[in-house]
């Protein structure tokens, strides 16, 4: 079986979603910790040039979770449900409550490819084409989104 | 595409007036003297904008009659695919830290079974 080490996605053109395929060298059960234990969690979610603080986690079918990150007192704040939590499978909803009214639904799949290897398989539903493509356009990890907000309209008017 | 390669073309464009530059070269080639009336700086300091922008792959500048003019390396951005690839590769970085904690965890697990099995 082919290795997917480094992420595939893929941006559907005729449905808002957003899917990603990438393989983990751990178990199913260790990727479903390191996506519903709260420490755990808040270690890998990044970016790199932010903290991440854990303010209201319930990883149960039902539950709630809300985090907020920050750099340079700049904070943006998330949160969501935990629609289903099963023992391979997560179903969440995403908001960025920098925009309130947008939300994605979540599901990642974890498959178990033996041998303590998994492929994981998530995709993000938006409400909007326009809101998968604002997330698409986010980035405000890498500290450079202005810039890129200008090359865009570069690319986008042809120019390029 | 390389990681680094990207990495390299992405930290050529952090800076606004390499971006700048890019804006106008998508407009039509230009000389580096053009370039230069547009900014309040050095021409020495242009050229070093250039060289970066140069060396990342956005530009180029052909042989030709002198002087030689700049010209934007459109197929960097095809290679690039946009905002895509900047998505991804986000994401890819978190995904290495996810590693990270997943090889931690099993560290912390075999340590554990050591330990059972020497009590």
């Amino acid at each position: 079986m082919n290795v997917i080490a480094e992420a595939i996605i893929e941006a559907d053109p005729k449905v808002p979603v957003i899917r990603m395929t990438r393989d983990f060298k751990g178990t199913p059960a260790q990727l479903m910790s390191a996506h519903t234990d709260p420490d755990l969690f808040a270690q890998w979610v990044g970016p790199n040039n932010m903290t991440t603080k854990i303010d209201q986690w319930d990883a149960r079918t039902g539950g709630s979770w809300r985090f907020i990150q920050g750099r340079d007192g700049q904070e943006f704040s998330f949160r969501g449900c935990f629609h289903e939590v099963g023992s391979n499978r997560i179903v969440q909803t995403f908001t960025y409550e920098g925009e309130p009214d947008g939300v994605a639904l979540e599901t990642i799949v974890f498959e178990d490819l033996g041998d303590g290897r998994t492929r994981m398989h998530a995709s993000s539903l938006c409400d909007s084409f326009e809101g998968r493509d604002a997330w698409l356009q986010s980035g405000m990890e890498t500290g450079v989104n202005e810039g890129y907000a200008k090359l865009d309209r570069i690319l986008a008017n042809g120019a390029a | 595409m390389a990681a680094d390669t990207l990495s390299r073309i992405f930290s050529a464009l952090a800076d606004p007036t390499r971006r700048d530059m890019v804006d106008r070269l998508a407009t039509a080639d230009a000389t580096v003297n053009q370039l230069a009336a547009r900014y309040e700086m050095s021409l020495q300091a242009v050229y070093k904008h250039l060289r970066v922008l140069e060396e990342a792959g956005v530009v180029s500048r052909p042989q030709g009659p002198q002087p030689r003019s700049v010209r934007l390396e459109a197929e960097v951005f095809d290679l690039m695919d946009s905002w895509i690839e900047r998505y991804r590769r986000r994401a890819e970085e978190r995904y290495r830290r996810l590693d990270a904690v997943l090889e931690a965890m099993t560290n912390d697990e075999q340590k554990e079974q050591h330990n059972e099995r020497d009590r």
